[in-house]
């Protein structure tokens, strides 16, 4: 369900910018995608199928996501460590004192346009 | 021969909300209205409590109540048959949150010039409604006992975007295993600033500390 949101949001900015640009066909959105932002991204392929379709501008246009790993930071200790792995405490010193340092992203990182040339 | 363009991007989809959420709040505070928007998870007792709430403070406070239901409007009902301020129901479409864009459609629908306070009863999630900023004034939201004191270490989200956490349904704590200071130990490491103020919208214990918060929200 918080895809489907997130996928009319892509749709949103990715026509603004091809509005901007001229352009009338897009064949690729890519994504940066945190790896604990929540977002699953098989589900947002599946929404972005659905919903993009309806769209001249995105007719068969593919969405990639690309995984950020998310990465903690530890206060105490001073070094990073798999969020994933751990969550919020730190396995080198075991602080708590610990922060997200990537891995929330939720980001259009670029479109695709396939352009005619001679 | 074909070749790919790459226009860069590198914007975050929340950005767009993030400007509509401001801009929404940058009007509603020139209206003098305030915006309290309320998360629970489903259950925990939100129209419950606010039905409470609004009959403690409508004859001083001209309230209004927008529900936000995926499809029914069994809570708007209800609202306006037990308190009689207005109330209207906002579908989100199969959406699991609102957003700033569905917020001001929503207050289109309300006159804004005969209200001080709109209450926003978000969507029973504690994921997505924290992730999305509807233009609130103010975010609280309940963490009712039998969800568990250790709930602000699972969605440490929804506790970091709310300047008042509701601990509800204080009534049957002596059933469960739920230690209250631990919970606002877990609260504060994730939000030092947040208020934690326990009630039960059964007996209407506490309802009177919460309307008191409320009261110093609007004086400021
Ligand atoms: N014992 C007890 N029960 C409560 C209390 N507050 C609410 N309830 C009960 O909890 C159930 C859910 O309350 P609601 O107010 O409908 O909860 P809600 O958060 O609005 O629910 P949704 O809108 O469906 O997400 C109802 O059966 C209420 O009677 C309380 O303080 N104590
Ligand atoms: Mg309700
Ligand atoms: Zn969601
Ligand atoms: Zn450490």
């Amino acid at each position: 369900m918080h895809e489907l949101g997130i996928v009319f949001y892509i749709i949103r900015d990715v026509k603004a910018v091809a509005a901007e640009n001229h352009v009338e066909h897009v064949s690729t959105v890519v994504m940066d995608i945190g790896g604990v932002s929540t977002v699953v991204p098989h589900l947002l392929t599946d929404c972005w199928r659905w919903a993009a379709d309806k769209e001249e501008l995105l007719k068969g246009c593919e969405l990639k996501c690309n995984i950020i790993p998310a990465v903690t930071w530890c206060d105490d200790c001073k070094q990073e460590y798999e969020t994933v792995k751990h969550g919020k405490t730190c396995p080198h010193c075991h602080s708590g004192n610990t922060w997200l340092l990537r891995g929330n992203e939720v980001e259009i990182r670029e479109i695709q346009v396939k352009e005619l040339r001679c | 021969m074909n070749e790919v363009k790459v226009i860069e991007i590198k914007k975050s989809v929340f950005a767009e909300n993030e400007k509509d959420a401001d801009a929404l709040r940058v009007e509603l505070k020139n209206k003098g209205v305030c915006l309290l928007n309320l998360m629970s998870a489903p259950g925990s007792g939100k129209t419950t409590t606010l039905i409470q709430l609004i009959n403690r403070i409508k004859d001083k406070i001209r309230v209004s109540v927008m529900e936000a239901d995926i499809d029914s409007d069994v809570d708007a009902v209800k609202i306006k048959e037990t308190t009689g301020v207005p109330s209207i129901q906002l579908h989100t479409g199969g959406m699991c949150h609102l957003d700033a864009e569905m917020t001001r459609q929503g207050l289109d629908n309300l006159d804004l010039e005969e209200t001080d306070l709109v209450i926003l009863e978000n969507v029973g999630n504690l994921v997505c409604p924290a992730e999305f900023d509807t233009g609130a004034t103010c975010n609280a939201m309940i963490l009712s006992v039998p969800e568990g004191d250790d709930k602000p270490l699972k969605y440490p989200l929804m506790f970091t975007v709310c300047d008042l956490v509701i601990i509800n349904k204080t009534d049957v704590m002596p059933y469960f295993d739920f230690d209250i200071e631990r919970c606002k130990r877990y609260i504060h490491q994730r939000n030092p600033n947040a208020t934690v103020i326990p009630v039960s919208a059964k007996t209407g214990e506490g309802i009177e500390a919460l309307a008191e918060w409320l009261r110093g929200k609007l004086s400021c």
